[in-house]
């Protein structure tokens, strides 16, 4: 079996900082880590081949320095990475972001062919949720989204079955593969990689694919110029104007005390009541 | 299989840096580990980069290393509880490239600095623990860290493990670290728009000033401050001697005599409007030469905080500890040409090596210091406080003859300190220096 993880490196968040002049985010210094959704769909890619075996294929597109996240990933146990950098592709968004990374996995699979290809739910800089769908559709995969649980590979006949959270409850579903499947987070926990692979992952070549060794011919479709989202402006969130009121009650009861205070908030919001009377009587 | 390297470096400050970039650089196999999530991630300076000890490795350094500012004017200043008394020392000299020492920020500048040791060859493994050194007999042969399969061996282990020195404790190679002998540092980064500081400070493009502090500041304990201009921010910290914050009765906090020292009326406006980004605490070995511990065995050497390599006096710290670094590496090197194995004899190169360099010349020279302040704490209260009100006394213009101010800050001084005593301080003082 032929996995191929994607994933993205992301300033940490928790660290990152706004620049208290400028206003703008500041990226010195703020630690680079693999998008910790992304760490999920890795170790599921992981089980999976330590079950059927075959082969994981990390994939990233970033700047060199993006290395590091995929040796990390080699370190817990992926056996190839592929980083596609280019100057040409500063500035992607998802959609000119995810026509690169299908021309990559496309030219992965001709090497060898690809049966799964992992992502996380989303980006932790971004929270888009979709570079995987963006791929599924351009390589005409079947796309698995939001996936808790793997709960079959059937490999003779290329089926799997998942379960997929969604609202109000669980969906079980089976189709062919070759699929994608982001992956939702908390589903798995990751392993703590033995010292060999640590030693293997510090000496490991990642493969280094400029737009052309990604196959791609097409460039008005990636980078800035394959990029119709604009940021037209980037702020902060403005603190939520005071809400709370003081009411000053003399009721001896906290009973008292609470009707009192009810009955002010009905008089100062008159559809309340009878909103709330309404679906009482439900 | 365990693998075998010619050199492990166990951690990844300025010294663990220079001792696994120079290694790497002549041709060793070097594995370097570091227990932080990455290179520098668990390191703490002032900082400042002192550009003669890393101008020894990386010669051009300059062209890609992140520095803040150049130092062109240092100030010392003794405080009392509202005032100072300073000198400053401003040279456009320092305004000539090279220069000579720079403001840094840590987080970036090991970050760069472990992509030179990656560069040059070495394999760094991070979030990863050292546990034990690996004996053959007496002969340290690698370590075991906390990993699976975690057997790794050297020719060398370098170790460059800190200020605790765990490693070289847990093997018996020295004692507990004394209280006494490790200050304890805090310090906050404080952010402002880079034209605030230019005009504070008096600076322009990337011209920087330090500020040294002593007195009131710290409670009568043992201790310093400093204040250091960085592009954008202004770092500010004080730092005492364990033993004395154990011991004070007044019980103060690192944080809040920091607090206290950003509310004197002459740090206050310098740092006014500053946004608080980052905080950090560290422990500083400054017991000086008389703590330094055996520094080299069969198969190790110790390097950098980890060998207690701090000059306190001159607040020199980074140096030495990328000296010791280098100074290693060239001893493991030298000893993997010679073939005549790695037990101490054959490393012993190390120590003479340290002796001959400005490492343990300073620390010799400063070898009492520790002692005198640490038992006269006259230095940290009495005087600074006396020195501030005679300079008050001369400079306020109130009627008073000057023969009478005279007389009057000499029996103030009088009544602190007998004849004797102010004497007795002085021979201490010039002994110490000496």
């Amino acid at each position: 079996m032929h996995i191929v993880v994607c994933i993205k490196q992301v300033p940490d968040s928790a660290q990152i900082r706004v620049h208290p002049v400028t206003n703008t985010i500041m990226r010195q210094g703020v630690p680079a880590i693999v998008n910790p959704y992304d760490l999920f769909a890795l170790e599921e890619a992981l089980r999976l081949k330590d079950q059927f075996g075959g082969k994981v294929t990390m994939l990233c597109m970033g700047p060199p320095q993006a290395e590091d996240a995929l040796k990390k990933c080699i370190s817990f146990g992926a056996d190839d990475a592929v980083l596609v950098t280019d100057r040409a592709f500063a500035g992607a968004d998802t959609l000119a972001t995810s026509y690169a990374l299908a021309a990559a996995v496309r030219q992965i699979s001709r090497e060898q062919k690809v049966d799964i290809v992992f992502t996380g739910k989303q980006t932790i800089d971004g929270d888009t949720a979709q570079v995987g769908p963006g791929i599924a559709k351009r390589l005409g995969l079947q796309l698995l989204t939001y996936v808790s649980r793997i709960a079959e590979v059937d490999i003779e006949n290329d089926r799997i079955t998942v379960e997929r959270r969604a609202e109000g409850g669980v969906q079980v579903l089976r189709t062919a593969m070759p699929c994608l499947i982001t992956m939702l987070e908390g589903t798995n926990e990751m392993r703590f990689a033995p010292l060999e692979n640590m030693i293997h992952a510090a000496r490991y070549p990642v493969r280094k694919w400029s737009k052309e060794a990604a196959g791609i011919e097409d460039i008005t479709k990636i980078g800035l110029k394959g990029s119709p989202t604009v940021v037209s402006k980037v702020f902060g969130p403005t603190p939520r104007a005071e809400k709370a009121l003081m009411q000053s009650v003399e009721d001896a009861s906290p009973r008292d005390v609470t009707l009192n205070v009810i009955q002010k908030i009905f008089t100062q919001h008159p559809t309340l009541e009878r909103d709330i009377l309404a679906k009482a009587t439900v | 299989m365990s693998e075998k390297f010619d050199v492990i470096v166990v951690g990844a400050g300025p010294s663990g840096n220079a001792a696994a970039y120079t290694a790497a650089k002549a041709g060793l196999s070097v594995l370097q580990i570091e227990r932080g999530e990455y290179p520098g991630s668990k390191n703490v300076q002032g900082a400042i980069l002192y550009a003669n000890a890393l101008e020894q490795i990386i010669p051009d350094f300059r062209e890609d290393a992140p520095l803040e500012r150049h130092i062109i004017e240092q100030r010392m200043w003794v405080l009392d509880e509202q005032s100072f008394v300073g000198t400053h020392f401003r040279s456009d000299d320092y305004n000539k490239p090279p220069y000579n020492r720079y403001t840094i920020i840590r987080a970036q500048f090991d970050k760069w600095f472990s992509s030179k040791v990656k560069e040059a060859g070495a394999l760094v493994i991070c979030e990863t623990t050292v546990d034990s050194l690996l004996m053959d007999g007496d002969q340290v042969v690698g370590v075991r860290c906390d990993r699976q399969g975690g057997e790794v061996f050297a020719d060398v282990v370098i170790l460059a493990d800190g200020v605790n020195s765990t490693l070289a404790r847990k093997a018996g190679f020295h004692g507990e670290i004394e209280a006494k002998n490790v200050a304890l540092a805090v310090k906050e980064i404080l952010f402002m728009p880079q034209e605030t500081i230019e005009a504070r400070f008096n600076v322009k493009d990337e011209e920087g000033v330090v500020i040294e502090m002593f007195g009131k500041i710290t409670d009568g304990l043992m201790g310093t401050g400093f204040l250091y201009t960085n592009r954008d921010s202004i770092t500010l910290g004080v730092g005492c001697m364990l033993s004395d914050f154990k011991e004070n009765p007044n019980r103060t906090a690192p944080y809040a005599m920091l607090e206290k020292m950003k509310a004197h009326p002459s740090i206050a406006p310098l740092i006014a409007g500053g946004e608080m980004k980052e905080y950090c605490a560290h422990l500083i070995p400054e017991g000086g030469f008389y703590a330094v511990p055996k520094v080299v065995g069969n198969g190790w050497m110790i390097v950098g905080d980890s060998g207690g390599f701090v000059n306190a006096t001159h607040r020199e710290g980074s140096n030495l500890a990328m000296t010791t670094g280098r100074l290693a590496a060239e001893t493991a090197i030298a000893a993997k040409t010679a073939g005549k194995g790695f037990n101490a004899k054959a490393l012993a190169n190390y120590k003479a090596a340290l002796d001959e360099s400005f490492v343990m010349k300073d620390l010799h020279k400063y070898r009492d210091m520790p002692n005198v302040f640490h038992d006269n704490s006259q230095f940290f209260t009495t005087y600074p406080e006396l020195v501030n009100r005679a300079a008050q006394t001369m400079l306020t213009v109130d009627g008073i003859d000057k023969k009478t101010k005279e007389k009057e800050i000499f029996s103030s001084f009088r009544k602190s300190r007998t004849l004797a005593g102010l004497a007795g301080d002085a021979f201490k003082l010039w002994r110490a220096f000496r």
